[in-house]
């Protein structure tokens, strides 16, 4: 009832200011956010709901560019390598009236530097973060870090005061706790304020009328009401009927379907993520094949020959309905360090592979089990039963165990599978993390999602530089030098590049986010 | 009277452990929570700390042992996904998944008991004979495509109904109630029938084949031969001895509609319990799938003692035990 007054409200203000074309975005997706809690989830539909309400120093624009938010200019400090210095927007409001400034943005960044926090990975090189004056903001790290911006753009800053009058300085506290006021309640500078949330249901939110950047952006979608919607055809019979108005997550089975109906669009652009299959390269001995004392993966022709073997066009027209881009290398387009030539894929040559094979002692083949996701990537399942009948025709007998993510992942992390799907996203952009989380040798610190026993010192040593490394010219040399490796070794088989779909009223204009971030102050009305 | 009751509680309470336990040595199965709570950004030093501080790293007699002891107190827990109390989180999805329970309950059975009379009573109708083939859809439909079937029909090509959601509700003394806004009404009707449709033909089923039973019985030509008319003949006579099957598998019925209320609620989008728990299974979150299938069996439970106490009250056959004749 209230919603209607509210779009009557709209329409009366759209009436009496003629100029600006005011209206409300009914939005839906799979899942909803976890929490309001800044820092306490680094989920994707987390983060896109926290970014219309809450604003980072910095962040990314529609395109993948790093912009201004609260921070208005930025640098390494003059005196000190080791410091990265921010100007903040001055005269910024946060949803209750409160004043922003450098205090605000200090305690968040403690706040997300805490053990509770999901955050503090990307923080991990800061020693220290201070308030040298009312609107400046300083980091300290323990060393020089060239691309500090990169791993600001989700480190969302609270009200202090706000923080501390609601007992909410402590980061959301799974282990027990009741307090749990910051999970269900928010109040940022950003460009809409919360109205309501029922989580799993329905949030409701209002365009922030002192948004400081009121007259830089569109700003004319001015209420959205966002809902999840978890099961895809019930998602695309809602955008069909007329009751969202925008989708961010159309099958590729209903593709054709929402782009073929009246007032409706799909649009697509690549995402930030790249499948891939990883194999146990390390061991001496697999436990799940039937070669007895040797470890085929090892042998890095058996490798290259998978690599040949796998059809990445064929993967792309039927399993992907020519949703997806083939790859070459395991890393999204838009990072820094990504070549056209390192993403070049093979061209699949079977006579080629089974010679390599034969070379390789494994002529009359061998048996493996292939371990997959089933609710993670798309179509995730289908890709890797392709796969199998790939592998088939140069020998190798693939027996495959489809999962849902939450029984997948922990069978790579405790290193449970030799050889398994997995999709990676970078957040920040650049190859370091691709290293960090992937290629370097498992440990406490680096390597947490490596499930390829890969072990090398002295790799391992050229990544860690990586992060001090504050030339930017040698940076990407280094980089590049990383990769050459990576792909010699072939300890990955990239398969391709996942496609974003969105879905619209065609009077919508916007473009797609890599990120699949939609950022509504962006959007406008044709 | 009162030393049955007292025997069968406490069955149920054994019951009741049972499942728990049954439940706990599950989860391990279901996944990790762990993974789906530290982000893509973590490292092996986060993942260990959190199972040691959530508790996980405990054998699982223990988990179960400390969640009895903190359930009895009528603490849940904190749900992994949402970080919020998960007696909280359940007592503000119930109404949903009561509400619509209870429409498709009673969809289910008055229509089931109006149609099973009608194809009893007219045997070899045509109207029978076309409800009768029409119902067998309704048992060997997946509850998943009548959903997503009345969605297209009604949503997309009638634009008539909304496709998920409750609508607008009012929240009456903390209960969010759909029934008082138009579209609250509106939004029950799909989901109502695509839950309440193989309940429905069951007892229509059930219903019809019992009044063809007691109308061959000599009673009921004995009260025809009296000269009652048709209309108290078939109610008041042959229906009334219809009615113990029929409630013991309504009861038990009302039951299964709120647990697979699930299937439907996911197809809805109805934000009631049944789409807690799948999001919980999806996300291993083991203090609300806990909850859940804790308060599932108490009511299964509940609902049976309820039904062989009815059973008492109406046959009073089975009163027979302490009487002295």
């Amino acid at each position: 009832m209230w919603i209607n007054c509210l779009t009557m409200a709209a329409a009366l203000l759209a009436a009496t200011a003629p100029t600006v074309d005011a209206e409300a975005l009914r939005w839906a997706r799979a899942g909803d956010s976890l929490t309001l809690d800044p820092h306490a989830q680094n989920e994707g539909p987390t983060s896109a709901l926290a970014h219309q309400i809450m604003e980072p120093l910095v962040l990314r624009d529609m395109t993948g560019n790093i912009v201004p938010a609260l921070a208005t200019e930025w640098g390494p400090s003059e005196n000190d390598p080791n410091v990265w210095v921010f100007k903040l927007r001055e005269g910024v409001k946060f949803h209750d009236g409160a004043e922003f400034d450098s205090e605000d943005a200090v305690f968040s960044f403690n706040r997300a530097m805490t053990p509770e926090s999901d955050f503090k990975t990307l923080l991990a090189s800061v020693k220290e973060v201070r308030a040298p004056e009312r609107h400046v903001f300083e980091i300290v790290t323990d060393g020089p870090n060239p691309i500090m911006p990169a791993n600001l753009t989700n480190i969302f800053i609270i009200d202090k005061g706000w923080a501390q009058a609601n007992n909410a300085v402590k980061v959301q506290d799974y282990g027990g706790g009741e307090n749990t006021y910051a999970a269900r309640n928010a109040n940022g500078t950003g460009p809409y304020r919360l109205v309501s949330r029922e989580p799993d249901t329905r949030t409701v939110l209002t365009v922030n009328e002192d948004y400081w950047g009121k007259d830089e952006f569109p700003m004319e979608v001015t209420e959205i009401v966002y809902t999840p919607i978890m099961n895809g055809a019930t998602r695309v019979a809602a955008l069909l009927s007329g009751e969202v108005d925008f989708i961010q997550d159309v099958p590729v089975q209903d593709i054709a379907r929402v782009a073929g109906s009246d007032g409706l669009d799909v649009r697509t652009a690549l995402q930030n993520r790249v499948i891939f299959f990883g194999m146990n390269v390390g061991d001496d001995d697999l436990a799940t094949d039937d070669v007895d004392g040797r470890n085929p993966f090892a042998d890095i022709r058996v490798r290259q020959a998978i690599n040949i073997a796998i059809k990445r066009d064929a993967i792309k027209k039927i399993v992907m309905r020519g949703q997806s881009q083939p790859a070459g290398v395991i890393m999204p387009p838009f990072v820094n360090g990504w070549t056209e030539a390192l993403d070049q894929a093979p061209d699949p040559d079977i006579g080629a592979a089974r010679a390599l094979m034969a070379e390789a002692g494994y002529g009359d083949g061998f048996a493996i089990r292939l371990n997959c996701p089933n609710d993670r990537y798309i179509n995730d399942e289908s890709i890797c039963r392709a796969s199998v009948a790939m592998l088939a025709q140069i020998g190798i007998v693939v027996k495959m165990e489809a999962l849902p993510k939450a029984q997948h992942f922990p069978l790579i992390n405790n290193l449970k599978t030799d050889f398994y799907l997995l999709g990676w996203g970078v957040q920040t952009y650049d190859s370091e993390h691709i290293f960090n989380f992937l290629v370097h040798s498992r440990d406490e610190k680096y390597g947490s999602w490596n499930g390829t026993r890969f072990r090398d010192a002295g790799l391992d040593a050229r990544i860690e530089a990586l992060a001090t490394e504050i030339d930017l010219a040698k940076r990407d040399r280094m980089i590049a030098e990383i990769w050459q490796v990576v792909q010699d070794e072939q300890i990955y088989i990239p398969i391709h590049h996942q496609v974003l779909n969105w879905g619209m009223r065609s009077n919508i204009r916007t473009i797609v986010a890599s990120d699949d971030t939609a950022k509504f102050k962006y959007f406008s009305f044709d | 009277m009162l030393n049955y009751i007292i025997r069968r509680i406490f069955q149920s309470v054994v019951v009741l452990l049972i499942v728990g336990l049954v439940a706990f040595s599950m989860f391990r199965f279901v996944g990790d929570p762990i993974d789906n709570m530290l982000g893509q950004e973590r490292t092996q030093a986060d993942i260990e700390r959190l199972r040691a501080q959530l508790g996980l790293d405990q054998p699982f007699p223990v988990q179960y042992w400390r969640f009895l002891e903190n359930a009895v107190q009528g603490n849940f827990g904190v749900s992994y996904r949402q970080g919020r109390p998960v007696a909280e989180i359940i007592a503000e999805r119930a109404p949903a998944t009561l509400e619509l329970a209870a429409v498709s309950g009673l969809f289910a059975i008055v229509i089931g008991i109006v149609l099973g009379v009608f194809t009893a009573i007219r045997r070899d109708g045509w109207a029978s004979n076309v409800i009768m083939t029409g119902s067998l859809i309704g048992v060997s439909l997946p509850t998943f495509l009548i959903g997503i079937l009345l969605i297209y029909v009604f949503s997309v090509e009638l634009d008539l109904l909304p496709s998920f959601g409750r609508g607008d509700v009012v929240d009456v003394g903390g209960w969010s109630t759909g029934f008082l806004t138009a579209s609250g009404l509106k939004a029950l009707v799909l989901p109502a029938i695509t839950l309440g449709l193989y309940q429905m033909t069951l007892i229509m089923r059930l219903v019809r084949a019992e009044m063809l039973e007691v109308l061959r019985q000599d009673y009921i030509n004995f009260a025809r031969a009296r000269g009652l008319s048709e209309r108290v003949v078939n109610f008041r006579h042959a229906l009334k001895n219809t009615l113990v099957p029929v409630i013991t598998v309504t009861g038990l019925q009302l039951g299964s509609i709120i647990a697979f209320a699930i299937i439907t609620e996911t197809v809805f989008q109805w934000p009631g319990v049944g789409l807690l728990f799948i999001n919980a299974i999806q996300f291993v979150d083991i203090p609300v799938m806990a909850a859940y299938l804790m308060l599932i069996s108490v009511m299964f439970v509940g609902i049976n003692l309820l039904v062989d106490l009815l059973y008492v009250a109406i046959d009073p056959r089975l009163r027979g035990e302490g009487n002295t004749t």
